[in-house]
């Protein structure tokens, strides 16, 4: 087994045993991704160099007997939407294609602090408006399971390098499933937290009140090893909140019993892929059987969750988005005579045709006249959505369902039709809206594609969905298949 | 049902210039979304409160203590267009 | 010809003199070079957040108060969008529909009347960069932006449309100016923007209840160009309405050197700022423990203190008032008193002698070089017979031109006064042997003549005899 194939934990504990160095890690990795990478086109920017020089740091503080944290020295890379001091940072958009941030959004600062090596930033959905990484200013991500397929989206790319073993772990943001639907579609872990456990510092805002940003990683040990680098209060961020877990890895448990999970029926609908439904419905036999107790659970106001969802992001991506005029960063459009034109032009040119599509509907929904009807009434319709999942949280300890309504779809299948897409987010959005946590885990496939289980929890219970999440993966075998590339 | 003269408007609110090709699209686009948002009208939300934040965080402050400033070649170092200190843009009027 | 009335009514911004910018920890100090106060948030850089500075908030709330207003238990912040090159995020945080106070008023006094002027709103906002242009903005071939003012803390103060004339309009203004000067949360200085003021005007007929329509003017930099202003605007408006057309709704901007309000060229857009709340910042809950602490901390407001120079210190109304409309002019009083407690005599050469010279080099109170101990020393001085008030005057004429010391210059110059009875014996002798006429005209019973010849003493003496003996010997001279 290549490095390059190793989970964060195992790596650590052969670095502090000083079997191998975190150069050679490094190595292994960027021979990895030399290997690979014009497979999947998962990165935007490599930062070999510095990760290098970052990772013989490592091994220095190593060699003179320092007590290093659990991240040091792994390969994480990260999606290009987290701002990244002296690094490229793009969005996967033209309107940005040059920036060079001259500030670290939080969460780099706390990997920095954490000695982790960047390998680079990763593609994704232009601003994060997607779910297949096509509409990319640059590129598309192909699934390494499966290179005529998508790897999901929006962080596509996080989700593809961590599949192709072209990174140890990766961050990526979820505004509406943008963690959990790659992940799904990838066959890897990826978690977004609760809204204000992770600081949004620097992080390139899609739907301020919806993003948030989170891991990929290879197992759920990972995940938790992730999480204790990554969440906390940042008094950058209004909206980040003291919670005072000091160690997620304690979560980390072979043990459901008595754990209260309810699978919400609006989720398991006729419309569900028969062979998808079968492998959920495997993985709550395997949950029963390890001692959860399972059962059906609803979640009544989950049709409206989509519709309310297309009025809210877009609205608020209307106005973060205002800023790419040309005057300050990124493309500008030089021909122009005046303000106004410049700003037209730049705008018009720089931004792609989904990013503009979301503009449109954002600045509509919150025009003059239909503040009420459109934008004042999602807000209504997500309280409505939140007092469905406070209710079945008095229930039940977790929900459970698919990340996905299918598997990973073909390049180009869902292109021409903005609606079909958005279907796509259709059982991961409600999380987002309701600001809890959720995560997909590995659980199985349909016609050789990973399949997504997801775990949904109150917020701040990521402890509790470790815990349900690590069992499943002791007991099952889904997450140590890696796709042959 | 939004108009194309409504699309043109609101390309003009949001700063973006579309050919007429786009126009088309993104009128019969946007009412297709726009109609499945008209699920939303059919719930009663009258004694609805609106969820701007999803958690209870209220009075976040910051103390008036100056903190670092960017130098001004970082602060304008990705700006297309200079002038001394300044960042420069096209005429306004 | 039907009579006409004037509606007005004032958006005011003032700019709060915090140390940091509103949502991030820039210095706010003003005259920095370009784009040197600035920081990843307050030029709008992907991925920043806001985060409230605590000052503001409380100077808000501060302001609110000492404006009458109800201060809102729970308040919130919004996104006012708008495309603008000195707009760096291309909106601006600002509060919408749950402002930190409303409901409030202020008294002012026009025309000799004393009318109540309500106030709808006091509201959070941040400020926008600076613009520099190659002549005017409609001329230049291009602009430079400036984003050290980006983000600097302003509260926009809204009137009721309550003002009738353009006086009134203009001692809303310096009415409001000087309460929020007494506060210390502004400068209010409208020379340097601190204080900025917009003003919605309409005219309609004597009696009639509906409003007109409005224009907006702005560009008034300073009280004198309000009025002036207003007063156009007003017949500008009548004019219009009596030749049978019709008011535009539009900015005017005013142009001081002509005069006049001129129409600013009608966007191709209507106004339409999308606000809606910001989910980058987080409600603010105002516990009434916390208002009343703020309260609390409040001090003497331009009326209490009016109020106490009337009853207190026994000064007219007028003297009061003007007294206590500038915030520097009545703390420099006060000091004043503090080193010589007599109201009226302080009163007398601050609102005299002092205005005067700082009116003649056009020097405002709190730049003067007199201080107010110098000025205390030298009413004392006075008090103790050492010069007398007319040598007083030129002192105080050459203390404001150097800032010297008033017993300096009273030493240099050698302007002690003479009451040294012997010496002024003498001197009156002289006065007497020299004008045998004046004499006679005393003693043929013109007793003015006096007058000239106390004249003369003073005159021989360059002013530095104690006049009130001169006087007195004079008379027991000729007298005898």
């Amino acid at each position: 087994m290549s490095l390059y194939q190793k989970t964060a934990h195992e790596l650590h504990q052969l670095l502090i045993n000083k079997e191998v160095s975190a150069e050679e890690i490094t190595n292994s990795v960027f021979n990895r991704i030399n290997d690979v990478e014009e497979k999947t086109k998962a990165y935007i920017t490599l930062t070999k160099e510095q990760a290098l020089e970052k990772a013989r740091n490592v091994d220095e503080k190593i060699a003179a007997g320092e007590k290093v944290p659990p991240l040091a020295g792994i390969p994480i890379a990260i999606k290009d939407n987290i701002c990244t001091n002296g690094v490229k940072t793009t969005c996967a958009s033209n309107i940005l294609y040059n920036f060079v941030p001259p500030y670290n959004a939080t969460v780099m600062e706390r990997l920095n602090g954490e000695n982790v090596v960047i390998t680079g930033k990763t593609n994704m959905d232009e601003f994060a408006m997607g779910s297949s990484t096509e509409n990319s200013g640059f590129h598309t991500t192909k699934n390494p399971w499966d290179l005529e397929r998508v790897p999901g989206g929006s962080s596509g790319g996080s989700a593809a390098a961590v599949a192709a073993d072209q990174c140890i772990a990766a961050l990526g943001s979820d505004t509406g499933g943008s963690i959990r639907q790659p992940a799904a579609f990838c066959g890897v872990v990826g978690m977004k937290p609760t809204y204000g456990a992770v600081s949004r510092y620097g992080l390139v805002a899609f739907a301020s009140s919806l993003d948030q940003i989170g891991p990929f990683t290879k197992d759920v040990t990972d995940c938790a090893m992730m999480l204790n680098a990554i969440c906390g209060h940042d008094p950058l961020d209004s909206t980040s909140v003291k919670n005072d877990v000091s160690d997620y890895t304690k979560f980390l448990q072979n043990d459901v019993k008595g754990l209260k999970i309810g699978v919400p029926k609006e989720y398991m609908t006729e419309d569900l892929d028969p062979k998808m439904r079968k492998v959920i419905e495997d993985a709550v036999v395997k949950l029963s059987n390890l001692g959860a107790v399972v059962e059906e659970a609803s979640l009544p106001h989950t049709e409206y969750a989509l519709p309310a969802y297309y009025l809210l992001a877009p609205a608020e991506a209307s106005s973060n988005l205002a800023r790419y005029d040309g005057v300050r960063y990124g493309y500008r459009n030089v021909d122009a005579d005046d303000i106004l034109e410049m700003f037209m032009k730049s705008r018009s040119e720089g931004f792609g045709s989904e990013v503009k599509r979301r503009i449109m509907l954002g600045t509509y929904s919150l025009s003059a006249g239909y503040y009420d009807e459109y934008y004042n009434k999602a807000l209504k319709v997500r309280t409505l959505i939140r007092n469905d999942f406070n209710k079945a949280f008095e229930k039940y300890d977790l929900l459970l369902s698919p990340t996905t309504p299918s598997t990973a779809f073909k390049i180009g299948e869902n292109t021409d039709d903005p609606v079909q897409m958005y279907l796509e987010d259709i059982f991961t959005l409600s999380v987002n809206l309701a600001g809890i946590p959720g995560m997909s885990l590995p659980c199985g496939f349909v016609d050789g594609m990973p399949v997504g289980l997801q775990l949904m929890g109150k917020p701040f219970s990521e402890g509790t969905m470790l815990r349900a999440a690590y069992t499943f993966e002791q007991n099952t075998e889904y997450n140590r298949q890696r796709p042959a590339l | 049902m939004i108009s194309k003269k409504d699309v043109e408007h609101v390309a003009l609110l949001g700063r973006l210039k579309l050919n007429e090709e786009e126009k088309e699209i993104y009128t019969k686009q946007l009412n297709d979304i726009l109609e499945h948002a008209e699920k939303l009208q059919k719930l009663d939300t009258k004694d609805v409160t609106p969820t701007a934040h999803v958690l209870p965080v209220k009075n976040v402050f910051r103390e008036d203590e100056v903190g670092d400033h960017l130098p001004n070649e970082k602060a304008t170092a990705n700006a297309p267009e200079k002038e001394g200190n300044y960042v420069k843009v096209p005429k306004i009027m | 010809m039907a009579q006409w009335e004037a509606v007005v009514g004032l958006e005011v911004h003032v700019e709060l003199k915090t140390n940091t910018k509103i949502f991030c920890n820039s210095s706010t100090e003003f005259g920095g070079d370009p784009n040197t106060h600035v920081c990843p948030v307050c030029m709008g850089l992907p991925g920043v957040l806001p985060v409230l500075n605590k000052k503001v908030l409380e100077y808000a709330v501060k302001a609110g108060l000492a404006l009458n207003c109800e201060i809102a238990p729970f308040s919130k912040f919004d996104r006012k969008n708008y495309y603008y090159p000195d707009l760096p995020k291309n909106y601006q945080i600002s509060q919408y529909d749950l402002p930190i106070a409303e409901h409030g008023y202020l008294d002012i006094e026009a025309e000799k009347e004393n009318k109540r002027i309500g106030i709808t709103r006091v509201h959070m906002e941040e400020d926008a960069g600076k613009l520099v242009h190659q002549g005017t903005i409609m001329t230049t071939p291009y602009s430079l932006v400036d984003y050290n003012r980006t983000g600097v803390p302003l509260i926009e103060i809204v009137s009721e449309p309550d003002m009738r004339t353009a006086e009134e309009a203009r001692a809303y203004l310096e009415k409001l100016k000087a309460i929020i000067q007494y506060t210390g949360v502004s400068d209010c200085k409208m020379e340097e923007g601190s204080l900025r003021c917009d003003v919605n005007i309409s005219v309609r007929p004597t009696g009639e209840t509906e409003f007109g329509t409005k224009a907006e003017i702005k560009n008034m930099n300073s009280f004198k160009a309000l009025q002036k202003a207003l007063e156009y605007e007003i017949e500008r408006q009548i004019d219009v309405l009596e030749d049978g057309g019709t008011i535009v709704q539009e900015t005017r901007t005013w142009d001081e050197e002509k005069g006049v309000t001129v129409s600013m060229r009608s966007k191709e857009e209507a106004h339409d700022y999308r606000y809606f709340p910001d989910p980058d910042l987080v409600p603010v809950v105002m516990e009434d423990e916390w208002v009343e602490e703020i309260k609390g901390s409040l001090p003497e407001l331009p009326d209490d203190r009016k109020k106490r120079y009337i009853e207190a210190y026994g000064l007219s109304e007028y003297d009061a008032t003007v007294l206590t409309m500038a915030k520097e002019m009545s703390d420099y009083f006060e000091e004043v008193l503090e080193y010589f407690p007599q109201p009226k005599i302080v009163s007398n050469w601050m609102m005299g002698d002092l205005t005067g010279l700082l009116n003649a080099s056009q020097v405002e109170i709190e730049n003067c070089r007199v201080s107010p101990t110098q000025l205390a020393e030298l009413l004392k001085l006075i008090d103790k017979g050492t010069i007398s008030g007319k040598i007083a005057k030129s002192v105080l004429e050459e203390m404001v031109a150097t800032g010297k010391d008033p017993a300096k210059i009273v030493e240099e110059k050698g302007l002690v006064q003479i009451s040294d009875q012997g010496e002024l014996e003498k001197i009156i002798e002289e006065v007497i042997v020299s004008n045998p006429k004046s004499v006679e005209d005393y003693n043929n019973g013109k007793k003015q003549a006096i007058g000239f010849l106390v004249g003369q003493t003073m005159k021989a003496t360059k002013g530095k005899a104690n006049p009130g003996m001169v006087n007195k010997l004079l008379k027991e001279k000729l007298d005898q």
